[in-house]
């Protein structure tokens, strides 16, 4: 059961083949059985799944329902749950239960679908290797010793281990894209305002985006049909219809016109990924797409810029976290100051500092006008890089990261390191652009993710790109040895 | 030294609170007075993930006032974040708006005291949210926190430094109160907290150009507080500046128990509130039609209102400000005016006998006990010459302390009607000046004073009631035969 992608599964419980129950047991059994090596779960809801799972069942045998009914998801931790721990990977809300729902949450809720547990993360989101968890480091299904990318790690982590069929992410810089590529996964980050932020912690406000992990492209449209729409509750959630992604899937590839960035292409890239990318792009020649070498002349600039507007948005977003309402509040506090000092002394990790102290910096008196000022220009710039580009091109394709996955630990005392395995991605976050990574082949077993970027809110196109690509090869479906 | 002349030069900061049903960026009630923390929900709370939505409402009042001074309305205003940690303050940060302002340079008029007026800008006036409320009793070494009055929705409205006397900070201040009351987007209540400031005062040597060294004092909440804590921050930095020192840029606090300002912080601790645009809320855009849309919900302002008084009721300038700073006095006036039939004695009643009994008493006019009908009939009575001005009063009382009614039944039950009839009047004359034959020898002799002794008499005999009009004719004549 568990190497079915969403479609078939729907197709399988709509057939009563099996039960929402089974399924969800089946994977509720292996998460019990793999997920004490791989730690891609923060909280397993087992108890609440089978109810859910009942629910579900019920719904099916009424005829009632949609494709997501009865489907097993797993959700990032960084989404608010009614009832349920919500981490955000921080030591900081390790004792929070929220009172509400997220948006997203309450989208797969209304679908009839089953939460299996909330999946480990980087500490609010900020890191590209889920190694500034406060629950630990999460371990790349493909190898152990490596990491799954981050900030979404537990996401990927528990998808490529097919301990839930499919689970949900979000993207601030390439927090999708970038564990999807390092873990053989169907990655989808929608347009900036697709996706309801309502309830998801924020890193970066105008930067997050949710987004999913799936086998396929196919199960990423029917995810994100039930995910985007205008939520009234998000000043920044746009009033765009929503079209049925998987209608479009199987549009041809003959004629499209698909835009290599010379940038994307030059140092510091991986020759053995750009191997494989060009093998990629010769599967799409076969299918009647042409492509040009196009320029994205700001390119150098998104890491240094995204440094900026990132931690600055982080710096102030991260204010509420004071001990005095929720989360961690210090021993016997002396004073105020004591209790904000120690309260966010301890309950913050190593991280989530830095970027607070880069942000407040770049954010203060005196500096304003030459960092966040300077940075919000240069992110201006890339947007309009993109916005010619796709005057030319109705796509554009690059690596999605530089390199295969590195081992865990070896990034550690190098945050600049860590910070520029996200430059193909980071461009896309900061101009508000859809952007997918889907599987493209392996570098001694390990995963080679290619990017796709469409124009704003053109995710119908991306999914049909992507999805034309897994009718012709088969890397997607390939899974770890000991999950099969 | 101590010839030179001191000039003083204010600027206010007024914060309005918006009467909006629910708050600036969330659907919680604003009503005062609930018990603490029952009016917060997730968003108030600064939850983790939670996302603010702006009231339009808020917007509307906004640009209302803008248009009630006749500013420029900002067509594309931003929010910011003004980063700070209190415990007051959920989210760490309040949204405010700094660069681009809903409403920006506007003016008002205000009345001198020499019946001159002056113009006063207002540089703009911003939206923003309240903060919560620290509650340091009933916790013993404990602080509670009461979220109820987070997120309600303000405006700051910001002066020129245009003022020159603490008077005239208090009559700028009552025309701003004057406004947002006429337009309906502040109910104007200072115990609530509804409508404060914080004043700006610094001090140069007359006919200076250059400003001196300001401070902020904050938090004033009454207009008689404004005046005195300005007055009393002016002999501090005056004292100051002429034994040689230096004003110090601080923040300071009025004490109105002990009528003095002391430093709350000073500039070199001056926070750096790491202002940015708040990310979660996208710019305001407003349109020339949305604006015209709104400038015709205007009623009719302060200012315009006091000139059609002047020339509707033949009101002097004087009576016709006092009787337009509320809303609520001006229609009294108007009901009152209307209804008796004399403006003049409106005017005067209003604002003498009825506005005196409500300061007495700590009541608005809102909560007057005697409606403006009820009143206008208490004044009609005088007008047609049933009672005197004097007994007037005592009706009055009456009224008052029965929370109203009618005026011509208490005349009626407590029998005092004025004696007007001319033939028992005469009888009373005949018979005071009869009892009396020495006072009207001394009279008839040129003590003329004793015209007030033989109307006593009368009085005291009618208990008040004598019409005096037709009495001191009618003694004239006696005295004269």
């Amino acid at each position: 059961m568990h190497t079915k992608t969403i479609a078939q599964l729907a197709a399988g419980l709509k057939a009563a083949e099996f039960s929402s129950v089974e399924l969800t047991e089946h994977y509720i059994n292996r998460i019990e059985k793999f997920d004490s090596s791989l730690n891609s779960f923060v909280t397993v809801t087992a108890d609440e799944a089978l109810v859910q799972a009942k629910k579900a069942d019920q719904l099916i045998a009424k005829g009632e329902g949609n494709v997501l009914t009865g489907i097993p998801f797993a959700q990032k931790d960084i989404f608010c749950t009614d009832g349920v721990k919500t981490t955000c990977g921080s030591k900081m809300l390790d004792n929070f239960i929220a009172p509400y729902n997220a948006t997203v949450i309450e989208s797969f809720n209304n679908a009839g679908s089953v939460m299996l547990g909330k999946t480990n993360m980087d500490e609010f989101a900020m890191g590209s290797s889920n190694e500034t968890s406060f629950y630990g480091a999460v371990s790349n299904p493909w190898d152990h010793d490596y990491v799954p990318g981050g900030s979404s790690g537990g996401s990927a982590a528990s998808v490529a281990a097919r301990l839930a069929p499919a689970s949900t992410g979000t993207d601030t810089g390439g927090s999708i894209r970038q564990p999807a590529a390092l873990c053989n996964l169907t990655g989808l980050k929608p347009s900036y305002g697709r996706v309801s932020r309502y309830g998801m912690i924020a890193f970066a406000s105008s930067l997050d985006q949710a987004g999913t992990f799936t086998q396929t492209a196919e199960d990423a449209a029917l995810m994100l049909g039930v995910m985007a729409g205008l939520d009234t509750k998000d000043s920044t959630s746009i009033d765009e219809p929503v079209p049925d992604y998987a209608a479009s899937l199987n549009a041809d590839m003959k004629g499209l016109k698909v835009g290599l960035p010379k940038e994307y292409f030059a140092d510091g890239l991986d020759a053995d990924v750009a191997k494989r990318i060009d093998d990629a792009i010769n599967e799409y020649k076969k299918l009647g797409a042409e492509f040009v070498e196009i320029s994205l002349p700001n390119t150098h600039l998104s890491v240094p810029a995204y440094y900026i507007v990132a931690p600055a948005e982080c710096s102030s977003n991260l204010s509420r976290f004071d001990g005095v309402r929720f989360g961690h509040r210090c021993e016997d506090p002396k004073d105020l100051e004591d209790l904000y000092k120690r309260s966010r002394g301890e309950g913050f990790g190593d991280e989530v500092k830095r970027r607070i102290l880069v942000g407040a910096y770049a954010l203060s008196s005196g500096y304003y006008d030459a960092y966040y000022l300077k940075a919000q220009k240069i992110r201006r710039l890339i947007a309009n890089d993109f916005t010619e580009a796709f005057k030319k091109v109705d796509v554009i394709m690059s690596p999605t990261t530089p390199t295969p996955a590195f081992k865990i630990g070896e990034k550690n005392d190098d945050p600049i390191s860590m910070y520029y395995s996200d430059i193909y991605t980071i461009a896309v976050n900061l101009a508000g652009l859809p952007g997918m990574s889907v599987p493209c082949g392996f570098i001694n077993n390990l995963p080679v993710g290619l990017q796709i970027i469409a124009p704003y809110f053109a995710e119908a196109k991306l999914l049909n790109v992507a999805h034309q690509y897994q009718q012709v090869t088969g890397w997607h479906l390939e899974i770890p040895e000991q999950y099969k | 030294m101590n010839s030179m002349q001191w000039e003083v030069v204010i600027g206010l900061e007024i914060h309005a609170q918006l009467a909006t049903k629910s708050k600036i960026f969330s659907g919680s009630s604003t009503a005062f007075g609930a018990e603490p923390n029952t009016q917060a929900n997730e968003v108030d709370l600064g939850l983790p993930g939670v996302l603010p939505v702006m009231n339009k409402e808020a917007l509307n009042m906004a640009i209302k006032f803008g248009t009630a001074i006749d500013a420029e309305i900002g067509k594309r205003s931003v929010f910011d974040r003004k980063n700070y940690f209190y415990p007051d303050l959920p989210k760490g940060y309040q949204t405010t708006q700094l660069e681009l302002p809903i409403v920006g340079f506007g003016e008002v008029e205000i009345e001198l005291e020499n019946g001159t007026t002056k113009t006063i800008g207002v540089t703009r006036a911003h939206l923003e949210e309240d903060a919560g409320k620290s509650l340091h009793e009933d916790f013993s070494g404990e602080t509670g926190i009461d979220l109820n009055r987070a997120g309600t929705p303000l405006i700051e409205i910001v002066s020129e430094p245009d003022m020159r006397s603490p008077e005239e900070a208090v009559a700028y201040m009552r025309k701003i109160h004057s406004i947002v009351t006429y337009i309906g987007i502040c109910d104007g209540n200072m115990q609530e907290g509804s409508f404060r400031c914080d004043a700006n005062v610094s001090m140069r040597p007359k006919g200076q150009e250059e400003f001196g060294t300001r401070a902020e004092l904050k938090n004033i909440n009454s207009f008689r507080f404004v005046e005195r804590a300005i007055n009393v921050e002016i002999e501090r930095q005056i004292d100051i500046l002429e034994s040689g020192g230096k004003v110090v840029q601080e923040t300071r606090l009025y004490d109105s128990n002990k009528n003095e300002t002391r430093s709350m912080r000073s500039k070199e601790d001056a926070m750096d509130y790491r202002y940015f645009p708040d990310p979660d809320l996208l710019p305001i855009v407003v349109t020339d039609e949305e604006i015209e849309a709104i400038r015709k919900t205007l009623p009719e302002l302060p200012d315009a209102k006091k000139s059609r008084f002047m020339e509707d009721y033949n009101l002097n300038a004087e009576d016709a400000g006092i009787l337009t700073t509320s809303l609520e006095l001006a229609d009294f006036f108007e009901t009152v005016a209307k209804e008796s039939g004399d403006s003049k004695l409106a005017s005067n009643w209003v604002s003498g006998e009825l506005t005196g009994r409500l300061n007495k008493e700590g009541l608005s006019i809102k909560s007057s006990p005697v409606t403006a009908k009820q009143y206008a009939g208490l004044l009609a009575r005088i007008k047609d010459n049933t009672i005197s001005g004097k007994i007037a009063k005592e009706v009055f009382d009456a009224m008052w302390s029965e929370g109203g009614g009618d005026a011509d039944s208490i005349i009626e039950s407590k029998g005092l009607k004025q004696i007007s009839d001319t033939g028992a009047l005469e009888a009373m004359v005949d018979k005071v000046l009869a009892d009396n034959p020495n006072q009207v020898e001394q009279f008839k002799a040129g003590k003329e004073k004793l015209m007030g002794f033989f109307v006593g008499q009368i009085m005291k005999e009618t208990q008040g009631k004598a019409n005096p009009g037709q009495l001191s004719q009618l003694l004239k004549k006696k005295l004269s035969e």
